[in-house]
């Protein structure tokens, strides 16, 4: 296993008397696809919220590249490289496709005065080409908001790859796409990990999907970490298929 | 830009040019015109552009009237005699006292409508939706009472203005063309912002905040700056409406919430926001609309202009421009383009 990317130490966090997370520790491998998964309510977004800074934690560490994060907010946490897509989809539904891309740029080394320079041809391309890698080339002049939604998750996809991260938060990636179309979702998850070298952390409730993408997997349930392991160990856990069956 | 747009554009700047001379009765109407093009322009920066609705733009059109007579009469006099004798301390001034005087009171006028702007960022936009508009009208309310309450600047009885020095129509020609230029400059700023990254970060801000903080974007940055450039527009403009109007009080001229303070969101509303050419559209008929109602229908103006907003509201959301997209989106740049080695289906 390489080396961790992003390192979650003993996080818990409770909304009021719930507990939605409970000393929670994990790592993920750089340059690796790593899955969460878990049922309903057992704190599989609140952990990733935890991590892009959404939220303040109660306790506990997480740490990016070595850097104490926990304590940073959202906007400083996407502008290291770390992010995430969000469950229900969200793009900015009244600009066009490629304004929804090019508004992705990297955040990084922005500077005062680079919001005054219009967007080089360069980026643009970059923008028409990723485009072309989710199959919405056609439609790029068109509003964001009158695609279909799985369209619009192709399009964020596509903006989050824009965004260049290090490490990519899929919640969900495949929720609410019909059948056909996950196939080609995993294809262009696992390509945009071999061709662009993100790692890639994913929550997923569809167990062909997980099972297929993702190298190492952690299971949740209610807020505390259950299982750990390669798929074939995780899908022959008993504690595993108890939590899911709501044995507890 | 296309050919017709710049030929468009010249034809409009002509007419401006034109429009005191060939109407040298309505000059100050004409000068106001411009002024409500510009307060529609500004406040769709923060109220379109970025979807945050402020009732409380007037603040910085009223303190840049302030801060811009202040200047001009401290120039020459001591203010706080020159505000307790109310009106009855006639300064005479050279011409050049007066211009020196009126070029350095706008450019403060600006800057300090600027710095306004960026405090009460930092206060107001941490709310969102309705409690940003609650709280800017409350911002605008208490910059009145406040005002009205201070002697030095003559408190409720207002500041009479250092008098143009010039012949009949001169002022009103004077200032006409100021307004004008003013204007035009806050037309080709904006349009120039909104084609840098600026403006699509503004966008963005209003179709989905919380994305774009997750994307990374300084969003405080971008709201900061986009009120600031509204307030140093609308500062110019309170700096020059005061002294075309000759005399300034706080509640009627320089913060007059129900009336220019909502007309700004009602003409933007109506010529469709979020467009560069919808508040310009909806100032001029609003405007139009609202001086034919105080000529004929005097006594029921505002209720004929309130059921306009009303209908506008209700029944027209979008706006002219935005009808206009909704109808013909391709003059918008909204098509379908299938490309070589791809299927035109999109999706997969």
């Amino acid at each position: 296993m390489s080396a961790p990317i992003i390192e979650v130490v003993g996080v818990s966090k409770s909304f009021g008397g719930i507990v939605a997370n409970r000393d929670v520790s994990l790592s993920v491998a750089q340059g690796r696809i790593t899955g969460l998964i878990g049922p309903n309510g057992s704190g599989k977004t609140t952990l990733f919220n935890s991590i892009v800074g959404y939220h303040p934690i109660d306790s506990g560490s997480i740490r990016f590249e070595g850097q104490e994060i926990s304590r940073l907010n959202v906007q400083k946490i996407a502008r290291l490289g770390v992010l995430r897509t969000f469950q229900q989809t969200r793009i900015f539904s009244k600009m066009n496709c490629i304004d929804n891309m090019l508004i992705s740029v990297p955040h990084r080394d922005s500077e005062l005065g680079d919001m005054f320079r219009p967007y080089q041809g360069a980026l643009r391309d970059k923008a028409e080409h990723l485009l072309e890698f989710v199959g919405l080339y056609a439609k790029r002049r068109l509003v964001a908001g009158t695609l279909s939604f799985g369209q619009q998750k192709l399009l964020e996809f596509a903006m989050a790859l824009m965004n260049e991260p290090k490490v990519l938060l899929l919640d969900e990636p495949t929720a609410g796409i019909n059948p056909t179309l996950i196939n080609g979702l995993i294809d262009r998850l696992k390509r945009a990990h071999s061709e662009f070298g993100i790692t890639l952390f994913v929550i997923e409730h569809n167990m062909r999907v997980i099972m297929n993408l993702a190298e190492h997997i952690y299971c949740l349930s209610r807020g505390e970490l259950l299982a750990e392991g390669p798929p074939e160990q995780i899908q022959n856990d008993q504690r595993v298929v108890d939590a899911y069956l709501g044995v507890h | 830009m296309t050919r017709r747009g710049l030929v468009l554009q010249l034809a409009i700047l002509a007419a401006g040019v034109a429009a005191p001379f060939v109407f040298p009765g309505h000059t100050v109407q004409l000068a106001v015109l411009w002024m409500m093009i510009l307060f529609a322009m500004t406040w769709d920066t923060v109220g379109g552009q970025m979807g945050y609705n402020s009732l409380g733009n007037i603040v910085f059109f009223g303190f840049g009237m302030y801060v811009c007579a202040v200047t001009q009469i401290g120039m020459v006099y001591d203010v706080a005699k020159y505000t307790a004798a109310t009106g009855a301390i006639k300064v005479d001034l050279t011409n050049r006292e007066y211009f020196d005087g009126l070029a350095l009171g706008v450019v403060f006028a600006a800057l300090a409508a600027t710095a306004v702007a960026a405090i009460l960022s930092r206060i107001l936009f941490g709310l969102r939706g309705p409690y940003f508009a609650i709280g800017t009208l409350g911002a605008a309310i208490a910059a009145a009472e406040l005002t009205a309450s201070w002697s030095y600047v003559g408190a409720g009885s207002g500041i009479a203005m250092p008098v143009f020095p010039g012949g009949p129509g001169e002022r009103e020609r004077f200032f006409y063309f100021t307004f004008l230029a003013a204007t035009v400059l806050c037309f080709l700023f904006l349009r120039w912002l909104y084609g840098t990254r600026f403006g699509l970060a503004i966008n963005a801000i209003r179709d989905d905040e919380d994305k774009a903080e997750a994307l990374g974007l300084h969003t405080v940055r971008y709201k900061t700056i986009a009120w600031c450039t509204s307030a140093f527009f609308l500062g110019i403009a309170g700096a020059l409406f005061g002294n075309m109007n000759g005399f300034i009080e706080p509640l009627e001229v320089a913060y007059p919430t129900l009336t220019f303070g909502i007309f700004m969101v009602a003409m933007t509303l109506l010529g469709g926001k979020g467009t560069l050419w919808g508040p310009i559209l909806g100032a001029v008929l609003f405007y139009a609309i609202q001086q034919v109602t105080w000529t004929y229908l005097l006594g029921w103006q505002y209720i004929a202009l309130g059921a306009l907003i009303i209908v506008n509201v209700v029944y027209f959301q979008q706006g002219i421009m935005g009808w206009l997209k909704d109808r013909k989106p391709k003059w918008f740049g909204v098509r379908v383009e299938a490309a070589a080695g791809d299927d035109g289906r999109g999706g997969s």
